[in-house]
C-alpha cells in the first residue's frame, strides 16, 4: 500500500486532541466517574445565532438535557451519517425524545449561515436545530467543548474541515454527561441517551 | 459427469454474474462494480461516491479524475476519523488500483467527491459519472443513489430505520 503522508502527518498533529478524544471516550464515559470528576471542563456560556436566524445561548438548552453534535454542511459522509443516526435514535426514543434537546453546531460558520443549515436539517428530525455564529464566537464555543476543527485548504482554492466527530450528551445544568463517539452501535447510544432521559427534571 | 459439468456451468454463470452487472464494458481494464452515491440533505453542496474498482491487467493502474454533470467540481478523496477526529485530503495524485486487484471506494475510506452540486441526489435517482484512469482512460457510468443512511450499494440501506 502506497504511503500516505497526510495522515502520518495529520495523526502527530491531532495527538494531543486525540487523548482527549480518547479520555472523553473510554475514561469518563461511564456516568459515575464523569460526575466524580467532575468534567467541569466541558461546556461553557455561549452566544451564537440558530436556523431561524435567532439569537440564543447555553441558557436557551437550559432545563432540558441536550445532545450537542459538532461537524459542516460541507462534509459528504460523517455528518450527514451521525444526523441520520441521530434521526433514527430520536424515532427509537419515542415520546421521551422530547425530554431532550439536539443541537447541531457548524465548525465552518463561514458558508454555513442560518438560512444554509435551515434548509440542510429539513432532511433529518425537525427537532434537531442548528447553531452557527461568527468564527470567533463558534471559536469560543468549540474550545469550551473541546472540540477540535481546524480549516484545511484545498488544491482548488476551497477548503474542508478537520473536526471531532463526536456527540455530546449534556444535562439540564449543562454538566457534561457523556459522548456517543463515532460509530457508537445503535444499542449503546440508545442506552446512554435513555440515561440522559432519565436526568430530566420532572416538569 | 452430467451433474458435475451441471454444476460447472451454473458455476461459470455465477462468476460471470457480477461482471454481467458491472456498468463498464467487457473489454475495458478496469471493472466499476457496484457504484453508489449518497442521498443528499437539502442545500448540500457536496455529496460522495462510492465503488469498487477491478483491475483487470498486469499493470497498475490509477484513478486520476472525474466528472459529472451534477457537480461543478469532482475530486479524488481519502477520509478517515483518528482518535475521534474527522480529517479528509483530496488524492491529488489519485488513488491506485493494483494490478489484478481492486481498490474499494467506501463511507469512512476513499471517496469520488462532488463539489457543488447542482442538484440534491435524490434516493432512488441516477446520474452519469465519467471515471479517468492513466492506463484504462475515460469509463463513464450510471451511479444510483442510495437513501442517506445508505451504508453500501445494496438494498439494505434503501431509506429503511433498521438499528444496527
Ligand atoms: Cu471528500
Amino acid at each position: 500500500m502506497r504511503a500516505r503522508p497526510w495522515i502520518i502527518i495529520a495523526a502527530a498533529g491531532v495527538v494531543a486532541f486525540g487523548a482527549i478524544a480518547l479520555v472523553l471516550t473510554f475514561a469518563v464515559a461511564p456516568r459515575q466517574i464523569g460526575q466524580a470528576v467532575g468534567v467541569a471542563s466541558i461546556g461553557g456560556p455561549f452566544t451564537l445565532t440558530d436556523d431561524t436566524g435567532a439569537t440564543v445561548t447555553d441558557k436557551t438548552l437550559a432545563g432540558k438535557p441536550y445532545v450537542m453534535y459538532f461537524g459542516y454542511t460541507y462534509c459528504p459522509d460523517v455528518c450527514p451519517t451521525t444526523l441520520f443516526d441521530l434521526t433514527r435514535w430520536i424515532k427509537a426514543l419515542g415520546p421521551d425524545a422530547d425530554k431532550l434537546s439536539y443541537v447541531f453546531v457548524t465548525v465552518d460558520p463561514e458558508r454555513d449561515t442560518p438560512k444554509l443549515m435551515h434548509e440542510y436539517l429539513a432532511s433529518f428530525d425537525k427537532r434537531i436545530r442548528g447553531f452557527t455564529g461568527t468564527p470567533a464566537q463558534i471559536a469560543k464555543i468549540a474550545k469550551e467543548y473541546r472540540v477540535y476543527y481546524k480549516k484545511v485548504p484545498s488544491s482548488d482554492g476551497s477548503y474542508l474541515m478537520d473536526h471531532s466527530a463526536i456527540i455530546y450528551l449534556m444535562t439540564a445544568d449543562e454538566k457534561f454527561d457523556t459522548v456517543i463517539p463515532y460509530q457508537e452501535k445503535d444499542t449503546a447510544a440508545l442506552a446512554k441517551l435513555r440515561d440522559l432521559v432519565a436526568t430530566a427534571p420532572s416538569s | 459427469m452430467r451433474l458435475l459439468s451441471k454444476l460447472a456451468l451454473m458455476a461459470v454463470l455465477l462468476a460471470a454474474a457480477p461482471a454481467a452487472f458491472a456498468q463498464a464494458g467487457g473489454t475495458s481494464k478496469i471493472n466499476v462494480e457496484q457504484p453508489w452515491a449518497r442521498a443528499t440533505p437539502a442545500g448540500a453542496m457536496t455529496g460522495a461516491v462510492y465503488m469498487t474498482l477491478a483491475n483487470r491487467t498486469n499493470t497498475e493502474d490509477r484513478l486520476t479524475a472525474a466528472s459529472s454533470d451534477v457537480a461543478s467540481k469532482v475530486q479524488i478523496h481519502e477520509m478517515a476519523v483518528v482518535n475521534g477526529i474527522m480529517q479528509m485530503r483530496q488524492l491529488t495524485d489519485g488513488l491506485a488500483v493494483p494490478a489484478g486487484g481492486s481498490v474499494t471506494l467506501k463511507p469512512g475510506g476513499y471517496h469520488v467527491m462532488l463539489i457543488g452540486l447542482k442538484k440534491r441526489l435524490i434516493a432512488g435517482q441516477t446520474f452519469p459519472l465519467t471515471l479517468t484512469f492513466a492506463n484504462a482512460g475515460n469509463i463513464s457510468i450510471t451511479v444510483p443513489i442510495q437513501a442517506i443512511g445508505a451504508t453500501n450499494s445494496g438494498n439494505g440501506g434503501m431509506g429503511k430505520m433498521e438499528m444496527k
